[in-house]
């Protein structure tokens, strides 16, 4: 939008809803809102306290695994489900299942199966990520532009030059897609499976602010996450745009 | 003779189900019933008619929750894609809701709304809204100039614009960010019962979990879930019998 | 070189009938000048070509004429009157044809008479007739993904038609159809320039195209836009469609044109 000739960047009206906020903090219309600046105040307060550093590390180390496995087992699973009809055709229901699954009432079974720990939450966190980057991967393959396949192998291409030459690059930004839908999903899945399994990271301390009614120090961390999975997904975005320049002119 | 594609499912279903059937017997962990054990608990549940009191109690917040985001979400939606000072105003609220996971802002709409209906249907809005608006916002936005155009050098007026060829070329996106906003109603609607107080079905599975019976718990959860893929699937079958075309014919194909 | 230099072997017609002018036309996109003080007469009841290399702006014109985007300065006028934005008396048909996808031919030919508010019964009435008159007839339940690009096109046309303006503004309407579609296009295109008293405005990057079917070419050359040389094929005009293209005067201007054309594209 503009005004007065100048023209406002995308996300500037936040600044407005933050200072509608403060206002409505202020007022004391509900205690559930208290003034944004308190909120600040209690998160910088709170921020090199032991207790949040120990909720974002153990919170950073579920997510870093979830979705690294997530992406180590999920693009080559992609690919191969790609270039091969027979492990397609068996793979691609059940990845479609999973997908549009809600997988939130996977989380008691894996609660019996692996504890109420790190394990079940690294397992839910990959398990919301890993389907839509094996959809992407494989889609990615299936749509490499048949004349591009062809001139690789009219220049006499071997297997594995066409693969690492010519496949990966080409389904490379339909890859990053997913991978940044992906990961998105990932950071719903680790604060799901956290806030099921409540004695790990951010769970723990949610629990441990509303049951003693802690409202600053509560908005604080979701804020902190907010402003992290917004960063995280921005960033991804942006190296997506990185590599799909040439995606549109296939 | 069946179709190679339908074997290939009917084969794929067998190992699965077989796989679990085999890890069962072995069994891999004293939490792991095998498939025909869940089966029967599951035609158990069915026959003594608790699975369908259980989902009357949990399709209600989530009906009301996608009825509710439905109507405000397509609204809002068309009302952004339509003003860029509305688009400037309320889409970095929903752009940041879309990545945030918002679930986290259960324990605190439970101290709002205590744990009955109200905060559940919240749940379910706050987590189907957010690809409802942006879906519908992006459509309007993404309507072909050359049709606004054409109905413009017609003399259309605005209104006729809006009606006539603005919301029907983006209704095939706005009808897919409403299933995409059921499929999230879906894990809304689990997640609170799972979180906030144990209803149907999520009473099913928490309870089956506190007295050991592992087979009705994987029953209820494979009911679930079967029900929401079924649920999307039909969804987007009607969407490819109603939009047939739809996205064709623009220019040649 | 000079601005709208009148080519020799052009006559310009006397006491011409006027249906559309259009005075120092100039747009502006931010810094960018696409157009630059055009002026252009285009004669009623004649077909007036818009030729030149991409980018030299003549859909830019052409949406311009329609009043679809304003210009920053200047004054179009059609049959006297200034424009300020679309109007009853220009019809548009369009590159990739803007059909609604959800609607029949039926309702597709007669939308724009929808838009004007003329009743269902007598609107479905003028639209059957112009289906007939471009050859869809039996086509009217048919939706637009079951034709060809070609029939699209016909229904982008009888839709123009069927509001009956005076002013009928083609951009690049047969880019998007193959081949042997677009010459027979073509050859309708001059039996409707003969048969129905309209002022054509027709788009095209296509040499032959504009000098077969046109009474007068416009051609503008690019950065900034302006017209620099309008020529009128007058000779070729009454030897026949069939005779057109064998005719040693169109083969002339065929080449003439792609002489001053060729050093702007690249």
């Amino acid at each position: 939008m503009t005004i007065f000739g100048f023209r406002l960047p995308g996300m500037s009206s936040l600044l407005l809803w933050g200072l509608v906020w403060e206002i409505v903090g202020r007022l004391g219309i509900t205690f559930f809102v208290p003034p944004l600046s308190a909120v600040f105040a209690t998160l910088f307060e709170i921020i090199g306290t032991p207790a949040f550093l120990k909720a974002l590390s153990e919170t950073a180390y579920a997510f870093g695994v979830g979705v690294t496995a997530a992406i180590a087992i999920g693009v080559p699973t992609g690919i191969l489900m790609g270039r091969s009809r027979l492990l397609d055709e068996l793979l691609l229901p059940w990845v479609n299942i999973f997908l549009s699954a809600p997988l939130t009432a996977l989380v008691p079974v894996l609660m019996v199966l692996f504890g109420f720990g790190m394990t079940s939450i690294i397992i839910t966190t990959a398990l919301f990520a890993i389907w839509i980057i094996i959809l992407n991967a494989r889609a990615g393959v299936m749509q490499i532009n048949r004349s591009l396949v062809e001139m690789a192998r009219c220049f006499g291409a071997s297997p594995l030059a066409a693969f690492t030459k010519i496949y990966f690059w080409s389904a490379l930004p339909e890859i990053l897609s997913g991978v940044r839908i992906g990961v998105i999903r990932a950071v719903k899945g680790v604060i799901i499976g956290q806030l099921l399994i409540s004695i790990v990271g951010f769970g723990a301390l949610f629990e441990l602010y509303s049951a003693n009614f802690l409202m600053t120090h509560f908005w604080a961390v979701l804020i902190v996450l907010f402003a992290m999975a917004f960063s995280i997904s921005e960033l991804l975005a942006y190296l997506e745009r990185r590599v799909s320049y040439y995606a549109a002119k296939r | 003779m069946p179709s190679r594609s339908f074997l290939l499912k009917m084969l794929s279903l067998a190992i699965v189900f077989g796989a679990w059937e085999i890890a069962g017997r072995v069994p891999v962990s004293y939490a792991f019933p095998t498939f025909l054990e869940s089966m029967r608990a599951l035609a158990l549940l069915a026959i003594d008619g608790t699975l369908f009191t259980a989902y009357a109690e949990t399709l209600r917040p989530l009906a009301l929750g996608v009825l509710i985001s439905a109507i405000l979400g397509i609204a809002l939606g068309l009302w952004i894609g339509l003003s860029a000072r509305f688009d400037w105003l309320f889409s970095p609220i929903f752009v940041v809701m879309q990545s945030a996971p918002l679930a986290a802002l259960i324990p605190l709409l439970v101290m709002a709304y205590g744990i009955g209906l109200t905060s559940k249907v919240f749940v379910v809005c706050i987590m189907a809204m957010p690809v409802i608006v942006l879906n519908t916002a992006s459509a309007v936005r993404n309507t072909p100039s050359s049709l606004t155009e054409m109905a413009r050098s017609f003399l259309g007026s605005r209104l006729d614009v809006i009606l006539k060829v603005i919301i029907p070329a983006a209704s095939p996106v706005i009808f897919s960010g409403l299933r995409l906003g059921i499929s999230a109603g879906f894990i809304g609607a689990i997640l609170s019962e799972l979180k906030i107080t144990p209803t149907g079905v999520g009473d099913i599975i928490t309870y089956s979990r506190s007295i050991a019976d592992y087979a009705s718990m994987y029953a209820a959860i494979f009911s679930i879930i079967l029900l929401a893929v079924l649920f999307l699937n039909l969804l987007e079958k009607l969407e490819l019998h109603l939009f047939r075309g739809n996205n064709r014919g623009y220019v040649t194909d | 070189m000079s601005q709208t230099r009148a080519a020799p072997r052009s006559t310009v017609p006397l006491a011409a009938d006027i249906a559309v002018r259009t005075r120092d036309v100039s747009k502006h996109y931010g810094t960018v000048e696409a157009l630059r003080n055009l002026s252009l007469d285009f004669p009623r009841g004649q077909l007036t070509s818009l030729l030149g290399p991409s980018g030299c702006g003549k859909t830019t014109l052409l949406k311009i004429i329609a009043g679809l985007i304003p210009a920053t300065s200047g004054q179009i006028e059609v049959s006297g009157k200034t424009v300020t934005g679309p109007g009853p008396d220009r019809a548009f048909v369009f590159q990739d044809f803007a059909l609604l996808p959800w609607a029949s031919v039926l309702r597709n030919v007669a939308f724009g008479l929808e838009l004007r508010g003329v009743a269902r019964s007598e609107r479905e009435a003028i639209a059957e007739k112009y289906i007939r008159d471009v050859g869809l007839a039996g086509f009217e339940t048919s939706y637009p993904h079951q034709l060809s690009g070609g029939m699209r096109q016909r229904v982008g046309l009888a839709r123009a038609l069927s509001v009956n303006a005076e002013v009928l503004l083609m951009d690049e309407p047969f880019s998007a159809v193959d081949e042997q579609t677009r010459r027979k296009f073509q050859e309708d295109l001059l039996a409707l320039v003969a048969n129905e008293n309209k002022t054509f405005i027709f788009v095209t990057h296509s040499i032959e195209e504009a000098v077969y079917v046109s009474d007068q070419i416009a051609i503008l050359l690019p950065r900034p836009s302006r017209v620099s040389e309008v020529i009128r094929p007058t000779g070729i005009r009454d030897k026949g469609a069939d005779n057109i293209r064998r005719d040693p005067e169109y083969l002339d201007i065929v080449d003439r044109i792609w002489a001053s054309l060729r050093s702007y594209v690249e």
